[in-house]
């Protein structure tokens, strides 16, 4: 499978780049482990899945993202046999597994909750998939302590799960999922019940598991970061759709909607018209906020109006009037209304006019020699004209995913 | 009323009290059954003979046999049934789910007279329309004894045990279930490595509840028991009206013995249950 560009109607490399990065998904083919097609799941009149198709590659990390009741659960759960959808086909390795019972599936879950079994060892419960279909005991001996030292809990396995603490008891239902070797591994908010340094502590832990068995992950997660971390994909789901599916570096600098763009990290939000295109630049006329000379990568014609999503660090925030300008960088006057110092970046909502554009600014230097930058203070705005992202829907609800949405 | 730390000691005297209360009558018996004097009142002297009459009795021993058979089936059957009961109520989806558990919970709050008028009426019209039939088809005599006894005592067993396995599975947590079958289990499999397991526990202090229920059961056997068959409590009450209330006060002493031991098991089971939950 090959795609062709005409080189020549793009007008500079960048562009190309841009072009090719976005386009890479469909470019390179990739071996295929498991496939939703049109999966819808209705609850009475509560459609939680509206004709969903994913495609998930061998051995990589793919990530269900979304806010609850997105239908990620549910998905999962098709996946792993607990629910049967109203339509649609799970194909796994190749197979329609849609209407085959959860045991006779070759994919593993790890429950939120692990679901370990309390009245068995550590042991009992990694051994139990083993056992349940009918491997010699001999093999059991063998593995059992393979995955053990896998997860790193060897001489623990003569411990109930009540005398093990919740990351202990997360790698037990690791192992215990893992030793039988399934095609694809079920994580269902795997971190969630975990305290937040022993959840970055376990992400960083199944990553490196990852790369070690080198089974296909399937993560369901609400939590933005955990997905951006972990993921080689992340399908973003909402309301039992796909809203977009990517690299996390393609979700976060190309957010085809204004939920993406709000839902992963923080963004700025304007609308523009199109005035005076020139070659791939365009002018944008936003109403009561300076006209901003933008890259057009959505060819919009002159007087076609678009939503745009500005990251907060694609600004550069200074006191002084930057200098050596080029005609592709926007200058932007506003006064500094709140603030909030991070310790390695800190969050500046500026003014402008009607409108309050949210900041970020990394500290390169040491901070206590800088002037800070404080509240009332009267800044500068540097914005590149290739750093913005045109959507392609946009819906005013999204506003209130923003951290701090406009008044 | 204040201890040295200062807290009131008010709760520990109504405690106290409450034990006294209750314990005092148990504690007459004990006292009356060493008792050489054979009308209790007056403290004549230790004495064992009580006990040393009380197994040379041969009718008491038929008595307490029959408690035991009865108690026995009543145990393995109600358990049996009841658990299946629970599993079935925890497991239904039925918009009726509501009134079946009501059903079976209800008898544990009828009181006993009616339902041992209840069951008698029953036995009774069974018999007088069947009883016929069945002594000519397969031969057998039938009458109130201790058959309609033990279908008595199931009868009422059966709520209580269903209430405890229920509960256990209450606490159950369904996801272990899914992660059995996910991990390759058989429905079959599940059930045996996973469900009962986890919910014996359960199952065993329910089997001991009705065990315990079965042994005393006065009112309810009283009304079906029939002429021929008699049970402990039955033995004892007509005992006490005869007048040998000596030998009856040792009887009540092992009997009580019995029953603590069997609450004490019962007790530590679930407690047991509790702490698998934390």
């Amino acid at each position: 499978m090959t795609v062709c560009y005409d080189l020549h109607s793009f007008k500079d490399v960048k562009a190309f780049v841009r072009r090719l990065f976005l386009t890479q998904q469909e470019c390179i083919p990739k071996m295929e482990i498991l496939r939703f097609e049109n999966v819808t799941k209705r609850y009475g009149k509560n459609t939680v899945l509206d004709n969903v198709t994913l495609s998930i590659g061998a051995g990589e990390v793919f990530s269900l993202l979304g806010p609850s009741g997105c239908g990620k659960t549910t998905l999962l759960r098709i996946c792993g046999g607990f629910e049967r959808p109203d339509s649609g086909r799970v194909i796994l390795d190749g197979v329609d597994i849609t209407e085959l019972p959860p045991n006779r599936r070759e994919v593993r879950t790890v429950f939120q909750n692990y679901a370990l079994f309390p009245h068995m060892t550590v042991w009992e419960n990694i051994a139990f998939g083993l056992k349940a279909n009918g491997v010699d005991s001999a093999k059991i001996a063998k593995e059992v302590p393979k995955y053990l030292e896998l997860v790193q809990l060897s001489g623990f396995e003569h411990r109930k799960p009540l005398q093990l603490s919740g990351g202990q008891r997360q790698r037990v239902a690791i192992a215990r999922a893992l030793v039988s070797k399934p095609k694809v591994l079920l994580l269902d908010e795997p971190l969630a019940a975990l305290d937040l340094k022993l959840r970055q502590r376990m992400l960083i832990e199944l990553d490196t598991l990852h790369d070690d068995v080198g089974i296909t992950f399937l993560f369901v997660t609400h939590d933005q970061q955990e997905a951006m971390s972990i993921s080689d994909h992340i399908a973003v789901l909402r309301g039992g759709h796909v809203e977009q599916i990517g690299t996390p570096p393609e979700l976060y600098e190309a957010p085809k909607t204004s939920f993406v763009a709000a839902f992963i990290g923080d963004t700025n939000f304007f609308p523009g018209t199109v005035r005076h295109n020139e070659g791939d630049y365009c002018d944008l006329e936003i109403e009561d906020f300076p006209t901003l000379r933008l890259y057009n990568d959505k060819r919009i014609p002159e007087g076609g109006s678009v939503h745009i999503s500005i990251r907060p660090e694609k600004f550069m925030i200074s006191l002084d009037r930057p200098e050596q300008l080029n005609p592709r960088t926007n200058l932007l006057q506003g006064t500094v209304e709140d603030v909030i110092y991070l310790g390695a970046h800190t969050r500046y909502w500026v003014r402008i006019n009607d409108w309050r554009v949210a900041v970020v600014k990394q500290h390169y230097g040491y901070a206590l020699d800088e002037r800070r930058i404080t509240w009332g203070d009267k800044v500068w705005l540097r914005f590149e004209a290739d750093n913005a992202y045109m959507l392609d829907r946009y819906a005013e609800a999204d506003e209130n995913l923003r951290v701090l949405p406009d008044l | 009323m204040r201890g040295a730390n200062g807290r009131s000691r008010f709760p520990l005297f109504v405690t106290l009290l409450t034990l006294i209360f209750l314990y005092t009558p148990l504690i007459v018996v004990a006292v009356a059954s060493f008792n050489a004097s054979k009308y209790g009142g007056a403290w004549t002297g230790f004495s064992l003979k009580w006990y040393e009459r009380l197994f040379q009795d041969r009718a008491i021993w038929e008595a307490l046999v029959n408690t035991l058979v009865i108690a026995l089936i009543a145990t393995v059957v109600s358990t049996l049934l009841g658990t299946l009961a629970a599993l079935a109520l925890h497991r239904s989806r039925s918009r009726f789910k509501g009134v079946y558990s009501a059903l079976v919970h209800t008898p544990l709050v009828v009181p006993d007279i009616l339902q041992g008028i209840g069951l008698l009426l029953l036995f009774v019209t069974v018999l007088s329309t069947f009883g016929e039939w069945i002594r000519r088809t397969f031969g057998l005599e039938c009458g109130l004894g201790m058959t309609t006894i033990v279908i008595a005592h199931i009868t009422f067993c059966l709520s209580y045990v269903t209430m405890v396995v229920l509960g256990r599975l209450q606490e159950f947590d369904r996801s272990m279930i899914e992660a059995a079958q996910d991990l390759g289990a058989s429905g079959f499999y599940t059930f045996f490595r996973v469900t009962l397991p986890i919910i014996s526990p359960g199952i065993i202090a329910g089997a001991l509840f009705a065990f315990t229920l079965s042994i005393d059961d006065f009112v309810i056997t009283f009304f079906v028991k029939g002429a021929g068959d008699t049970t402990l409590p039955i033995y004892i009450q007509s005992a006490m009206r005869r007048g040998t209330p000596a030998v009856i006060n040792a009887l009540s002493v092992i009997f009580l013995l019995m029953t603590f031991v069997l609450v004490f098991i019962t007790q530590r089971l679930l407690m047991d249950k509790k702490e698998t939950q934390k």
